[in-house]
């Protein structure tokens, strides 16, 4: 039997997966029709129960999560669902959207009427506009259908659906920026608490969900639980994308059990491309520290990865093989969170910054030994130090890898520069083309 | 420039989709660039005047994100992601010389305003990595060649298709129409997936 468990992407394949029709074809809005005949308690217990968590970074569990929104308030409460998608190396969300925007419009219907809301919004990253096409139609075929809108299946359940549009910011990702963002500010985070289930959109009781943990919520209520926890580990069940790019031999999305490893992994993607060997990569995106060789055999759960002293994150493994730089992959994330720092607080912008300047001289050779001390000390006055986590993970990659490669940065001092030929990291090098 | 009725009239429907006014604000910037290419201060007046806000609230919003544009982009928009995966697997080597190729450098627009050239970050589709994005469509596997013959191909009237969108490329304001929330009916177009996309499906119908 195949070790692969495609759940989500079982019929991305199939040419019309992303219409109403497609979808119905795999008993689309079955798990909704089940749901709605359930009470809200009953479907929070059975999200409790499934040990579903959350698939966009802090594996938080959903069912918990929904149960926190205060009950019988007559207040309005919200659904949100965080499809901005930004990470560097995180593309999940991304074609799962692309392909199936009906089993998020599914799992959004089970959800909302699960914490009791009537209004629900997805909140996508706008440099995607095909995705925002196929997530538009889908919302538009389910309120012809009746899958949204009122009285949704003659069951008096409400639910309207926005689709919301960013505007490229990456800390819009955050989910109180992502509020600040929807409400029509400048997406800045908030402090918190109070945290959303109290006071999110408007101040009032809102979850906050990835694409992807919503998304595997219809699987979960059709299925039932024993189904969904034989797949996984002891804390962290059932199933999830994997996405593998960089210098690996097919690159692409694999959708596996929790738990599985890089070194299988690499083995279904055809592993490091050829004639070149594992350095570095990242098990969930830039903001999580670095893995090397030694990591191959990490189970890929929230439990194996954060032991092994990083964060499972989105799951985006992206690979780097010897002919890349260190230093070189290291700046270039500093600058990207340099770039998108909102400003708000000091240490964060001003801490970015300045990381960015000693980086550039370091990589250039023009540093001193000290540098790399300053580093250390200047990631350790951010970390921690601002609203959100931005800060934390700028200062992911630069502690890492100087863990790690703390000679290979003294090298670019001693050699007065890089000593890496960026060309050979390029896929040109392999493929031969200019 | 003064708004018609009918534009008037989309911009009364966009903010209906909001229980608050105010959340509006970011799809009628979109619509303002579906309409004049950039944030103009022409559009800025017109969504504080709907929305009951200041023109700094207005302008303090559509500064803070990278895509709404203080001046005119070109008719295609080419973003070449230089975050690391794509910087080192090609995207340092095809921005230089796209920039070179085109004589212009970053946030810089082609004289004849058909091509304009960003800088951009990771774009959720580092499985295609180089990714570039005209217009915010993918174009992925990308290499310095076939950049130089998209920007080529834009700049002569027939730019090639996205490798995962509609089957002809649409110009900025077009797309921007789309960002806004307004249909324009290509959603069928294009492939479900990719082919990286599908690495995983295929390999457990092998049984992996």
């Amino acid at each position: 039997m195949s070790k692969l468990s495609p759940v989500l992407s079982a019929h991305w394949d199939e040419a019309d997966s992303f219409t109403l029709e497609g979808y119905k074809r795999h008993g689309g809005y079955k798990a909704a029709t089940k749901a709605l005949a359930m009470t809200p308690d009953e479907v929070i217990a059975l999200v409790k129960d499934s040990g579903l968590r959350g698939r966009g970074g802090a594996g938080f569990p959903t069912g918990m999560k929904w149960s926190f929104i205060p009950q019988g308030d007559n207040k309005a409460h919200y659904l949100v669902v965080n499809a901005d998608e930004s990470e560097p190396g995180t593309c999940k969300d991304t074609p799962l959207l692309m392909a199936n925007p009906h089993v998020l419009i599914e799992g959004m219907i089970i959800a909302s009427y699960a914490i009791r809301a009537n209004y629900a919004f997805i909140y996508i990253r706008g440099e995607i506009v095909h995705v925002v096409r196929r997530v538009q139609q889908a919302i538009a075929e389910a309120y012809a259908a009746g899958l949204l809108g009122k009285n949704i299946g003659g069951t008096g359940f409400d639910l309207e659906l926005v689709l919301h549009v960013g505007a490229g910011a990456y800390i819009c990702g955050e989910e109180t920026a992502l509020l600040d963002s929807l409400e029509g500010f400048r997406g800045q985070p908030r402090l918190r608490p109070p945290f959303p289930a109290i006071a999110g959109l408007y101040a009032l009781p809102t979850v906050v969900n990835n694409v992807e943990s919503i998304a595997s919520v219809p699987a979960i209520i059709e299925h039932g639980n024993e189904w969904f926890q034989a797949m996984g580990t002891e804390k962290s069940k059932g199933f999830t994308l994997y996405s593998l790019s960089g210098h690996v031999k097919n690159p692409g999305q694999i959708e596996a059990p929790l738990g599985i490893t890089l070194r299988e992994l690499l083995e279904l993607a055809g592993g490091v491309r050829a004639g070149h060997t594992l350095k570095f990569w990242t098990p969930g995106g830039s903001s999580t520290p670095l893995f090397t060789a030694e990591h191959l055999d990490v189970p890929l759960d929230y439990e194996g990865v954060a032991a092994a002293g990083s964060m499972l994150g989105t799951k985006a493994l992206q690979i780097f093989d010897e002919t890349t730089c260190i230093v070189r992959a290291v700046l270039r994330w500093t600058e990207f969170y340099k770039h998108e720092s909102c400003g708000k607080c000091t240490p964060c912008r001003e801490g970015t910054w300045w990381l960015v300047q000693i980086i550039r001289d370091l990589e250039a050779g023009k540093g001193t030994p000290a540098d790399l001390d300053k580093l250390i000390d200047i990631t350790n006055n951010i970390a921690g130090r601002s609203f959100c986590a931005l800060a934390d993970g700028a200062a992911s990659p630069i502690i890492s890898s100087i863990k790690y490669f703390r000679a290979e940065y003294e090298a670019h001092l001693s050699q007065g520069g890089c000593p890496f030929d960026p060309v050979a990291s390029t896929i040109f090098a392999t493929a031969g083309q200019p | 420039m003064s708004y018609s009725a009918e534009q008037i009239s989309i911009m009364d429907s966009i903010i209906t989709r909001y229980p608050r006014k105010r959340s509006a604000i970011m799809p009628l910037l979109h619509f303002v660039q579906s309409i004049s290419g950039y944030v103009t201060p022409e559009g800025i007046e017109k969504i504080a005047e709907k929305l009951e806000l200041s023109t700094a609230e207005v302008t303090a919003v559509s500064t803070f994100y990278t895509q709404y544009k203080p001046e005119p982009v070109g008719e295609y928009h080419v973003g070449v992601c230089t975050n690391t995966l794509c910087a080192v697997l090609g995207g340092d080597a095809i921005f230089d010389a796209v920039s070179e190729h085109l004589g212009i450098e970053n946030d810089e627009t082609t004289k004849d305003g058909k091509v304009s050239l960003e800088r951009i970050e990771c774009n959720a589709a580092c499985d295609y990595a180089p990714v570039v994005m005209v217009n915010w469509e993918f174009f992925d596997n990308q290499t310095v060649q076939s950049v130089k013959d998209l920007v080529d191909g834009a700049r002569a009237g027939n730019p090639p298709a996205p490798t995962r969108g509609p089957k002809t490329l649409r110009t900025w304001k077009e797309n921007s129409a789309v960002l806004a929330g307004l249909s324009d009916g290509l959603a069928g177009e294009g492939p479900s997936a990719g082919h990286a996309s599908l690495l995983g499906l295929n390999l457990s119908k092998e049984g992996k």
